[in-house]
Order: structure tokens, then C-alpha cells, then sequence
């Protein structure tokens, strides 16, 4: 209709934030809390949601996304935990490092690929490691509401568990610890097998974890859209790399420690996204030209279209080959 | 702004009428001299001064009338409003949304005041001052989707969204095309749109619903949809077909340009905050024949529009069988002149009717 013609802007509205609090959890997660610098509430989340965090890396822009772990009633606050990742691509680190209370930041508005089923009967949570962090808010969220939860938690060592204790005092009979230095393990198939109709299963945790869980559910008759993942995917480094981008007319050079996207986006092309995680399916991109091997890492194109060689998903996928041509 | 209510009817006598400022807001669909589906969206954040798109829920002359027919037919059937059990944080989600947005665009009609949990609402046109607490249902008279949704023009989907898909899964229901939501409640999106001919094979709604699944919060989005309507009715449900269905067949060359309408909805799309729900609401516009044709450029485009217009659309938006009298009609007011490019009236630059 064009009433008023305006483009749609590339990734979300954004909220200007100031860091109001950094509180380290132990030696490798960190929590972080932002205030609005309006001074304004922020907007209500559903619990699940991320925000992408934008960082100004020495002029180096850097998008990483983070669930919103605080409580989703609470709009005085937001905040996140981050794990360091010291092999990673220098996101976290950059949080770890860097930043400091009274920092100004961009938070983009929350986004919800991983939202509780409202008609489930009851929750069951499963955590590794730093998956904890959306539980934290669907906990709260839940507990409000009065709905049956409970929450099994594997963390690598006492020491390492984030927010474990906090979690058994709270809720002693709803949250399980399992701890891997000391032998614990979840039994998975007797949890599963004495769940009432209704319940719904969340993973979220390393890739192994999440396929244990899918696979574990579905020899035991679970439907498939009773059980949730969320895998954090972050963008992996990867050999450098040349893209010709045919509709804007420029060759970029993809470096080893930063995605397709983001090479995309220094070149001062806007490219669309939501997640940057691979499961939004937002910056789908054709490929025009292909002579090389595709290293597709994202959870949207299907297998019929990785093999296609057409179609790519620049916000976790790289390329090997001789030259590759988008649409973009 | 202060508005004046109209008096009026959309039913038994349809004493329904545009004021001329309505006419000339009239959110006029077909931006060139053809018409075609298409994913035809664009972010609905604001417009220009006056126009229907400048606020995010639109309140216009026709609110308080529009209301009295919602509260008729819900009266005779309480059905056209429905909530799934796990819609009713929606419902709170959306009730939020459009007494903020009221409130912030319309201070002088309407007002809240929140402590905390505790809220006060005024609603100046409808006579309404009500405090109770949010997120409890037990302080309101009903449930949330249904208490805001009597005092909000048009109608209102509540879109679940689980695995990729939209769901419906809650409404208010009293204004619209000839679809029903008792029929579609609990549908999928492919589901529901299943009737319209055409659209499935252009993979049009396999679009739309990717789109639909990313609306974002703090950026929704909005479309025109557009169908004819033989007098000022609301209320063109399936379940009273047998009372509109024959009104069709009531148009003649005399009555036309008073009986025959251009029915047009204005489609916005927000993303309901706590629930992760998509909020769909359907505003209805109606205008005459005679009133359109006042704007001269929308007259010209209406008649080439209908007369070029598919087969299994026509049909499809119920008006096959009068085509040939609208297009008798509005060919009175085609002179073949070219028509300016854009939805808007244009009444400085296009010419008066040549003939």
C-alpha cells in the first residue's frame, strides 16, 4: 500500500543501557546489569528471549546475543550472564575485559526463539553448563504464574555450578544439581518415563546434550513438539575467505575471526538479522556463485538446501573454495 | 483532536455516513489501476498528521457506534469472543498494549494511571472509569482480551506461536469478512487462510508466515486487505449469512451508490511482550460508492480495479454476481484519464471528472 514508505531497518530496535552492575560468579561467568540511561522502565519480556548486545571493540562492532536471565516482571533491570570463552572470537572477552560499571551500551529489544509452551501442565527444565541462563528468567516467570516446574542442572564442578546453590536454597525440592566431578549424571529415561501428560521438556546446553535429550525422548514416545532446545551457537572462527557481493557491487574479505555477516556489515551493506545464532532464518542470503565447499553450521536450512549449494546463512556459515557470489 | 461521535447504525436502518473528513481519511487500497496479492507489508510506526495510520490504534468518528454494534452481537452470540487457557497472558498483553498506546495518543479521550500492579483506567467517550489490578483477572468484569477489546474498534486475533507456526488461539471476533472464529479457533495459519484461492500457489502465506513469525517487538507491521460489502454492515459473519447474504440481491442501478460499499481493513501486527503472542487486529473502514466517487481519482481506479480484477477473486469476495452493475456504476466515473501514482486523494492535482 506504501502509505508511508519506510524500509525496514536491519536487526532490532535498539535500547541505549548503562552497565549498572558487574558481578562475577565465579571464575568463568560473569553477571551483567543494565539500566535504561532514559531512566524508563524497560519493555516486558517473555522468558526465553534474548537480547543482542552491541559492543564497540576499538571501532570494531561486535553483536553478540545473551538470554535475559533476570526476572521478566522486573523492568527496572536487565540483565545477562556471560561465560568466558577464551578460544571464542572475542565477544566475551570483550564483556570480561573491557567493560565497566557506568559503560554506556546498545541492547536490542528482546527476541523470543526459545519461548515456554503456555499449555504445557508443567516444565521440565534440563540445563548444561551456562544454558542455565534462560531458565533463571522462565523460573521466575513460572513461580509468578504458580505453574509446575522443575529443573535438572549438570555443571562441570561445585565450583563452576552458576547460580546452582542459589537455585537448591530457593527451590530444594524443584531444582537438581548434578555435578560431573562428582560422577552425578541426570537419569534422563526414568525422568522422562514418570512425567504427567502435558509436560513439556526444555534443554538447553552443549550439542551433544540437546541430541541426548531429543533422541532419549523420542525412543520414549515423546512428541516432538513437546520437547524445546536452544543451542547457543556462536559463530565459529574459520579459514579467511572471499565473498563478491553482486547486488552491491563489492568483494569483501571474510577474516578468520569474523562471520560472514559481520564482513558483510563492515563493508557498510545492510544485511538483515535477528539472532545471529543460526536459528532465526532472518539474513538467508542466495547464492548466485558457488566454486568451493559450504560449511553450513545454522539449525534453519534444511538438509535438502545445504546440499543445494543456493542458499546461505552468513550469520554462522563459512565458505572454503575458490569464489562465492551472494545476492546482497 | 476532539472527535465527534456519530449517532449511528450498522444494522436495521444503517443510518452509518462518513463525514467528509472521514471520506477524505478513507484508507484507499489500490496504490495504481490494478490490484494483485502480495506480501504487501510495511512497519507500522506512524504516518501522516490525520491519517488512519498515524496512531497505533485508530479511534475515529465511528468509535462509540462501533462499539453499541460489538456489544449487540455479543449479546446475541458470545462466541464471537474466545480465549484458549493459555491465551490469557495475551490477553493481559494485549489489554496493556492498547490502553498505553490510547492513553499516549489520545490523552484527552483516554487515561491510565498505574501504581504498580494497580491500575486505573478512564474511557471518556465510552463513560468508563474502572480500577483493578493487572494480571487478575478476578478485578476485571471479564476476561482481559474481551474487557479491552469492547472499547477498541475492530477485530482482534491473538496469534499463539509454538514450533515455527501461528496458531489461532484467542479473538474478538464481530467485524468481519465472512469468516468465523469459532470455526477457525486452534487452527494453524494454513489452516485458516485454506479458503483463499489463488495466494497458496503464488506462495504467498508460506511468506507471509515467515514474516509474521519475525515481527519484532517495538516494530509492527500492517497491510490493507480490502472486499465489497452491499450496506454498512459490521457484521458480515457466516453464522448470519442468511440474514446479509440476501441484501446482495437487493442492489439496483438506482441504490448502488448508496448501498454498495468498498470495505476495507487495515491489518496491523504487534508482538505481544510477556507471551511471545502475535497480536493481530482487523480495523474495519466502510465507505459508499457515492462518497468515493467524490475523490475523483479514486473514482477512475475503483472502476479499472473491479473491471480487471480476476475471476476467482470476484468470487471470492462475494461480488461476482453485481459486478456488473459496479462496473456500470463506477464507469460513470472513468473518463480514462491517467490517475496519479499512490493510495492518497490527490484532490489538488488530479482533474475533476471529465464527462
Amino acid at each position: 500500500m506504501s502509505a508511508a514508505p519506510q524500509k525496514t531497518k536491519a536487526g532490532a530496535e535498539k535500547i541505549d543501557v548503562i552497565v549498572s552492575a558487574i558481578v562475577p560468579l565465579n571464575e568463568l561467568v560473569t553477571r551483567f546489569e543494565f539500566k535504561r540511561t532514559d531512566g524508563a522502565p524497560f519493555p516486558p519480556f517473555s522468558p526465553g528471549s534474548h537480547t543482542v548486545v552491541e559492543m564497540d571493540d576499538d571501532r570494531r562492532t561486535r553483536l553478540n546475543p545473551y538470554s535475559l536471565m533476570s526476572d521478566p516482571a522486573d523492568t527496572s533491570t536487565y540483565a545477562i550472564s556471560v561465560r568466558r570463552d577464551d578460544a571464542g572470537r572475542g565477544g566475551s572477552l570483550f564483556l570480561h575485559n573491557r567493560v565497566e560499571v557506568g559503560d554506556r551500551m546498545m541492547l536490542s529489544y528482546p527476541v523470543n526463539l526459545f519461548p515456554l509452551d503456555l499449555r504445557a501442565r508443567k516444565h521440565v527444565f534440563l540445563a548444561g553448563g551456562i544454558g542455565i541462563t534462560p531458565f533463571m528468567a522462565m523460573i521466575a516467570h513460572l513461580e509468578r504464574m504458580g505453574h509446575r516446574w522443575e529443573l535438572h542442572y549438570t555443571c562441570r564442578s561445585k565450583a563452576l555450578g552458576t547460580y546452582a546453590e542459589d537455585l537448591t536454597l530457593k527451590h530444594p525440592n524443584k531444582a537438581h544439581v548434578y555435578y560431573d566431578d562428582q560422577e552425578q549424571r541426570i537419569a534422563l529415561e526414568e525422568l522422562l518415563d514418570g512425567q504427567p501428560l502435558g509436560t513439556h521438556v526444555y534443554v538447553c546446553g552443549p550439542k551433544g546434550m540437546i541430541e541426548w535429550v531429543h533422541r532419549t525422548a523420542a525412543a520414549h514416545g515423546w512428541p516432538e513438539e513437546n520437547v524445546h532446545s536452544e543451542e547457543f551457537l556462536a559463530p565459529q572462527p574459520g579459514k579467511p575467505f572471499e565473498v563478491r557481493l553482486c547486488k552491491s557491487g563489492i568483494t569483501v574479505q571474510v577474516g578468520e575471526n569474523e562471520s560472514l555477516l559481520e564482513a558483510i556489515e563492515r563493508c557498510g551493506v545492510d544485511a538483515p538479522f535477528l539472532c545471529r545464532g543460526g536459528s532465526c532464518g532472518q539474513c538467508e542470503t542466495d547464492v548466485v556463485e558457488a566454486d568451493g565447499t559450504f560449511d553450513h553450521r545454522d539449525h534453519w536450512l534444511d538438509e535438502e538446501e545445504h546440499a543445494s549449494g543456493k542458499k546461505i546463512m552468513p550469520c554462522v556459515s563459512r565458505f572454503v573454495g575458490k569464489s562465492l557470489v551472494l545476492d546482497r | 483532536m476532539t472527535i465527534q461521535f456519530n449517532e449511528e447504525t450498522f444494522r436495521d436502518d444503517y443510518s452509518f455516513r462518513n463525514s467528509d473528513r472521514a471520506i477524505r481519511r478513507f484508507p484507499f487500497p489500490f496504490h495504481e489501476d490494478s490490484y494483485m496479492y502480495s506480501v504487501n507489508m510495511e512497519r507500522h510506526q506512524g504516518g501522516p498528521a490525520g491519517s488512519v495510520y498515524e496512531m497505533r490504534f485508530d479511534v475515529d468518528e465511528h468509535y462509540v457506534s462501533e462499539m453499541q454494534d460489538r456489544a449487540l452481537v455479543l449479546s446475541e452470540d458470545p462466541l464471537r469472543c474466545q480465549s484458549l487457557p493459555h491465551m490469557t497472558l495475551a490477553g493481559w498483553d494485549t489489554l496493556e498494549l492498547i490502553m498505553v498506546s490510547k492513553s499516549e495518543d489520545y490523552p484527552d479521550l483516554f487515561e491510565l494511571h498505574r501504581d504498580g500492579d494497580r491500575w486505573r483506567w478512564i474511557n471518556k467517550p465510552m463513560g468508563i472509569d474502572h480500577s483493578f489490578t493487572f494480571l487478575d483477572e478476578t478485578t476485571l468484569p471479564c476476561g482481559p482480551l474481551e474487557y479491552i477489546t469492547r472499547q477498541a474498534q475492530g477485530d482482534f486475533a491473538v496469534l499463539d506461536q509454538r514450533d515455527d507456526m501461528l496458531y489461532m488461539d484467542a479473538g474478538m471476533v464481530t467485524t468481519q469478512a465472512d469468516w468465523s472464529l469459532d470455526f477457525d479457533i486452534g487452527m494453524d495459519f494454513f489452516e485458516w487462510h485454506a479458503p483463499v484461492p489463488l495466494a497458496h500457489e503464488m506462495g504467498i502465506f508460506k511468506r507471509a508466515l515467515k514474516f509474521l513469525l519475525n515481527v519484532r517487538q517495538a516494530a509492527p507491521a500492517r497491510r490493507l486487505n480490502w472486499t465489497m460489502t452491499v450496506n454498512p454492515l459490521l457484521d458480515t459473519s457466516p453464522e448470519n449469512y442468511h440474514k446479509w447474504g440476501v441484501q446482495k440481491a437487493t442492489l439496483t442501478s438506482e441504490n448502488i451508490g448508496a448501498k454498495q460499499h468498498l470495505r476495507v481493513e487495515l491489518q496491523t501486527f504487534h508482538r505481544l511482550p510477556r507471551s511471545n503472542a502475535l497480536l493481530f487486529p482487523i480495523r474495519c473502514y466502510l465507505i459508499a460508492f457515492q462518497d468515493l466517487v467524490t475523490i475523483p481519482k479514486w473514482g477512475r481506479r475503483l472502476h479499472r480495479v473491479v473491471r480487471d480484477l480476476p475471476e476467482e477473486l470476484a468470487d471470492y469476495k462475494g461480488f461476482i454476481a453485481n459486478r456488473p452493475l459496479i462496473l456500470d456504476y463506477l464507469g460513470r466515473y472513468d473518463d480514462g484519464l491517467p490517475t496519479s501514482p499512490g493510495v492518497w486523494p490527490d484532490l489538488e492535482m488530479e482533474p475533476p471528472l471529465q464527462k
